[in-house]
């Protein structure tokens, strides 16, 4: 009987919604079973880091790793599977662009774990004990990743083939993925398996968009009951679908929520954010620098609104500290 | 920038100049013989309002110790709305990077019409002074630092484990 191909899936820093976006595949996950076998999949499936290490260098055809890198244990785990597999896939946002974990770039190592460990109103901890990566007790040892001074998206820590974004990602997308990767039809190196258009270009509501925004007021969506079936910007809701890349078919739009950009940029955009910030602080009304100031306003949080999931992969990659870890020379 | 830990420290500051305002106002200055800090490197713009934020966020990212924009004041615009579309990027963009760390003297917005080169000379002078006071920036130095955390580990996984491990189970 011929071999079939390998894969393995991996997690790092994330929630495990990507995991579950695999089993939405549902009887489709039974066609991905039957095409390939799965080696390693430590949330369903009980093969251990050593039965990787056991597998001859590039033995497995993909491995699709979702989860930013924050732990030393997360970073030694990708390169492993890099190093083990010939096509390295990054699953979901976190992966992709640092994800949700990626908003942790706005803290210094050493802040959160002075929250975390001490000043958090839950802890109650007066000898302020932190967790140490080495313990010894008698003649037992053991050791514990560390903490990174930052989040990484995948490809800030190993080469990448191939990126899967969402988050999580429709199960679609994963489909079309595998089907390409058995078929030898994947797209070059480096591509986002994902159409390179904008979420309003898949939105239902596109021709409610009026061509001209002008907004004088920001608003969030617990203010307002939104019109189901008018254009969430034009409505004064930050929508960030005109910067997203679609293939979600924006169905979070369609749930009446608008869009958070979990898709990332499309191609030849550098800084998702940036480009976020420029279309949506351009529709602010008014011409006086006081008016302008105070339709912004509306909106509380730039970074968390418009790096959502990819501040690790902001061009400045996260709060640069004016002292501490950032200053280390 | 590398350089300058061995010599003083010369703020390295990208200015964008619209083409009908401030690059014209520059020019005047310099045809003026009027005498201002060579700390800035002007990009040409048509327009201020074609100032994508991510040019300011490259040049920070790449080695810039300051971003310097310059356009037509409020209601000169050749495009009649340009500069407005700048004022508002600008002011959101100016309120993130100060979030993101950035000191708000390192980004700076001012109008120049093209017979103020007195204007030019006296922010660029300002700027420099200011961000000369503040220090290095340096974010592709800061960048290649904060990786120097991963470079043990990867030298162990791809280079020290070639046998496979014998407490396989």
């Amino acid at each position: 009987m011929p071999t079939k191909p390998k894969i393995a899936f991996y997690w790092c820093a994330s929630c495990g919604g990507c995991e579950e976006s695999v089993v939405d595949l549902a009887e489709d996950v039974l066609m991905v079973t039957d095409a390939v076998d799965i080696v390693f999949w430590p949330c369903a499936m009980d093969f251990k880091k050593a039965d990787v290490e056991a597998m001859p260098d590039q033995s497995i055809v993909a491995a699709l790793v979702n989860g930013a890198i924050r732990s030393s244990e997360q970073e030694e785990m990708a390169h492993l599977l890099r190093r083990k597999s010939h096509v390295l896939i990054a699953y979901g946002s976190c992966a992709h662009t640092g994800g949700i974990p990626g908003l942790a770039n706005q803290f210094s190592r050493e802040q959160i774990m002075k929250y975390v460990y001490e000043e958090c109103p839950t802890m109650v901890n007066e000898q302020k004990t932190r967790p140490q990566p080495h313990f010894k007790d008698g003649h037992r040892e053991t050791e514990l990743p560390t903490l990174r001074n930052w989040v990484r998206a995948l490809d800030q820590v190993v080469e990448v083939d191939y990126y899967i974004p969402g988050c999580p990602p429709p199960p679609a997308l994963l489909k079309n993925a595998v089907l390409a990767l058995l078929g030898g039809k994947l797209p070059p190196k480096g591509s986002v398996l994902a159409p390179n258009l904008a979420v309003c270009q898949q939105c239902k509501r596109n021709p409610s968009k009026p061509q001209d925004i002008s907004l004088t007021e920001f608003k969030r969506p617990h203010e307002i009951i939104a019109d189901p079936e008018k254009c969430l910007l034009a409505q004064g809701l930050p929508c960030l679908g005109p910067a997203t890349r679609g293939g979600c078919d924006a169905v979070c739009i369609e749930g009446n929520m608008p869009c958070t950009g979990c898709f990332g940029p499309v191609d030849n955009v550098h800084d998702h954010g940036a480009k976020i910030l420029s279309y949506l602080a351009s529709t602010a009304a008014g011409k006086e620098e006081k008016d302008i100031i105070k339709t912004l306003e509306g909106i509380p949080d730039p970074v968390g609104t418009f790096y959502r999931y990819g501040l690790a992969k902001c061009l400045l990659r996260g709060k640069i500290h004016a002292s501490g870890q950032s200053n280390k020379h | 920038m590398s350089e300058s830990t061995t010599t003083a420290f010369e703020p390295r500051i990208v200015a964008f100049f619209c083409n009908w305002c401030t690059y014209t106002a520059a020019d005047l200055a310099g045809v003026s013989r009027m005498k201002y800090a060579p700390n800035i490197r002007v990009i040409r713009l048509m327009c201020s309002g074609r100032l994508d934020p991510q040019f300011v966020m490259a040049a920070f990212a790449k080695g810039a110790d300051g971003v310097l924009i310059g356009g037509c004041h409020p209601g000169d615009c050749h495009y009649v709305e340009g500069n407005y579309k700048t004022l508002r990027r600008v002011t959101l963009l100016k309120r993130m990077l100060t979030e993101l760390g950035i000191e708000p003297q390192r980004f700076r917005l001012e109008w120049i019409s093209a017979s103020e080169g007195d204007k030019v000379q006296r922010v660029v002078n300002e700027m420099v002074e200011q961000i000369r006071a503040l220090g290095p920036l340096d974010l592709p130095g800061k960048h290649r630092n904060w990786d120097k955390e991963m470079e043990e580990l990867e030298t162990h996984v791809n280079h020290s484990q070639k046998e496979i491990p014998a407490h396989a189970h």
